[in-house]
């Protein structure tokens, strides 16, 4: 067998389509395969691995729409020289591609409910695809809730897209910012200081976050202190991984791989884990 | 046939010049043969052609941080435990390049693989090593996703086992179920006695390398020398962990402050990593040519002792010693049991040998599940 074709470890080589600046310091690419076989569908919550020749590869959640899985979207932000290399990537370049990979957020169980989404910085891209689902398939979900804090205006993602969701039927998007400037005419605060603003029917809601962990801990002590039960709150997990596949070992979290067990978890299981300092 | 032939129940004698043949038979075959041999002041895991490359007459003295090589009474030729290297070395090597690919006109291309996957014989693997590879084979052929490199060189491996007739005081292998007698795993299992050795396939490939070499049935008598052989070793195990409700009781022990105890003494050196024989923990290096339009990526054995190992934008999650130890042990004894139903450690002792400090898990269990 050789030693690279193995499905698990394949790169599909993708044609950068599209570079979209977002904010200061991240950027949306688009891609779609150059290979004969079109990149693989992928659930909400999934990612890739997305190598730049020569430089590495890096671990990035898809951020577009499910329903149209032949072109992939990647939102990302530069903090380092190899995520400074994906941003830089003009249109017509080449990268690669594996996966996806992982668990995704559980959008058919939460069919028939409430949707609520608690979203902090570069935290709303894995769940933007729910979002996309979500309004795919307005009928099978009753509200389509949206909480999304950034540490300033500036720092907003898809600042124009939010403003759409929030006109669509039975969805209420609100937005807030850490710190606002004096143009800022929205609210000020952290995320969690949104939850006064919406009713929740805690036992018709299933809770998907995604932000910095500290962020995540407080919205789930909130959502546990509406009623939520663990099983129905849902957060997505981030850890060194340099596979993506379970054999390199980086990002174990107690009994956990967050690349093959996550990156979404049930607060269920990731309750024990989670305040354990430096696990 | 006038010569019985080698049942994979029946045990055979074999005399020195017929392990000679094996190794012979082995290369006939195209098996690149690895066994035991001296080499940077130990006993290590090499190549080998004849059992001239064996160490006769070479045994060890191990206690926590101490390895010295002394000298047998007799010439034996595995009358060793175990030195720092583990198969793993070839099965899961510690420098593996990935792929390569090159560039030309914005449009890359991985190249195919040069050569084949080698195909080995290992000679001389013991009880506890065979659960170690059986521990990998769980955690990179048997979970979500196989891995290739490992795959190829698994398949292929012929392996002769040696059972211990000797235990090193480091060696605790009947506490975590995995020796002094080989259960499984092997195609052939040799015990060796003073002339020779009493050995029995446990394999059709095993069985049918066996039956073109010269032997002849092993006499009742030596069967039973080789059993008290075995017995003999088991009884010199002399380290002991206490696997009982491990996994809950250690998961308890999260924020014991002996943690911090332990990271006093531990460097972070990873020597208990490199030479454990489970630890399959990998990163990944990419690099290019200056001219930009070839690119190759290695990967390499890492370590969850290093601080970069779980370093994510803003820094790492693990950064004092006390969690890293903590990882490490938690991970071997807890939530490997978790993750592949199987402990991570087979009790081979290596860790507590190559640590400069002398840490032994065996003992650190115990202080981290003393109760307060």
């Amino acid at each position: 067998m050789s030693e690279v074709a193995q499905a698990t470890l394949t790169m599909t080589r993708a044609r950068v389509l599209a570079v979209e600046k977002e904010t200061h310091d991240t950027f949306t690419l688009t891609v779609a395969s150059a290979d004969p076989d079109p990149l693989p569908p992928f659930e909400p919550g999934q990612f890739s691995m997305l190598y730049v020749f020569g430089v590495g590869e890096l671990p990035i959640s898809i951020s577009g729409d499910p329903g149209e899985p032949e072109r992939q979207v990647y939102t990302i932000r530069s903090v380092g020289q190899a995520t400074h290399t994906l941003v830089s990537q003009r249109p017509g370049n080449m990268i690669g591609v594996r996966g996806p990979f992982g668990t995704s957020w559980p959008v058919k169980a939460a069919r028939g409910k409430d949707v609520l989404i608690v979203a902090g910085g570069i935290g709303l891209a894995p769940l933007r695809p729910v979002i996309y689902h979500v309004l795919r398939h307005r009928d099978d979900y009753v509200r389509l809730l949206v909480l999304y804090g950034a540490r300033s205006p500036r720092d907003l993602l898809y600042r124009r897209q939010l403003a759409e969701w929030g006109r669509a039927p039975d969805t209420q998007v609100l937005v807030t910012v850490d710190y606002g400037g004096l143009s800022w005419r929205g609210h000020v605060g952290v995320v969690t200081t949104l939850f006064r603003q919406v009713r929740l029917h805690p036992s018709e809601t299933v809770a998907f976050i995604c932000g910095p962990e500290i962020m995540m801990r407080y919205v789930v002590r909130q959502l546990e202190a509406r009623g939520l039960a663990p099983e129905d709150i849902y957060i997505s997990m981030e850890r060194n991984m340099k596979c993506g596949v379970g054999f390199c070992g980086h990002c174990q979290l107690g009994p956990y791989f967050v690349c093959k067990d996550g990156p979404v978890f049930s607060y269920r299981q990731m309750q024990p884990w989670m305040d354990t300092h430096e696990l | 046939m006038t010569e019985p032939a080698a049942q994979p129940s029946g045990a055979v004698w074999l005399t020195r010049e017929g392990l000679n043949q094996l190794l012979g038979a082995l290369r006939a075959q195209g098996y690149e043969v690895i066994g035991p041999r001296l080499g940077e002041g130990a006993i290590i895991y090499d190549r080998i052609q004849t059992i001239e490359d064996l160490p006769a007459g070479w045994t060890e003295e191990q206690e926590a941080g101490r390895y010295r090589l002394r000298r047998r009474q007799d010439d034996a030729l595995f009358g060793y435990n175990l030195g720092p290297q583990s198969w793993k070395k070839f099965l899961h090597p510690p420098v593996l390049r990935l792929f390569s690919a090159e560039k030309n006109n914005g449009e890359f291309r991985i190249l195919p693989p040069d050569g084949e996957s080698p195909r080995y014989a290992f000679v001389g693997v013991r009880a506890c090593e065979l659960a170690a590879i059986a521990v990998q084979d769980r955690v990179l052929l048997g979970d979500q996703f196989v891995e290739p490199n490992y795959e190829a060189r698994r398949k292929e491996l012929f392996i002769v086992a040696v059972q211990c007739t000797r235990a090193a005081p480091t060696c605790f292998c009947s506490s975590m179920g995995t020796g002094p007698q080989v259960q499984g795993g092997a195609d052939l299992v040799l015990t060796e006695l003073s002339e020779g050795f009493v050995a029995r396939a446990a394999s059709a490939r095993g069985a049918e390398v066996l039956a073109a070499i010269e032997r002849r049935p092993a006499s009742a008598e030596e069967c039973r020398q080789a059993e008290e052989a075995v017995a003999a070793a088991a009884a010199q195990i002399v380290r002991r962990l206490d696997t009982r409700d491990l996994v809950r009781r250690l998961y308890e022990a999260c924020e014991s402050p002996h943690w911090d105890d332990v990271a006093r003494r531990c460097l972070a050196c990873t020597n208990c990593t490199m030479v454990c024989p489970t630890c399959f923990c990998t990163t990944v290096e990419d690099t290019s040519t200056v001219t930009g339009d070839r690119a190759e990526r290695w990967r390499k054995w890492d370590s969850c002792f290093t601080e970069s190992f779980s370093y994510i934008h803003g820094g790492s999650v693990r950064t004092s010693v006390r969690s890293r130890y903590r990882q490490w042990l938690t991970h071997k004894l807890a939530s490997w049991v978790d993750q592949f139903d199987m402990f991570g450690c087979v009790g081979c002792g290596r860790c507590i040998t190559w640590c400069p400090a002398g840490i032994d898990l065996t003992e650190e269990v115990k202080k981290l599940l003393a109760p307060v």
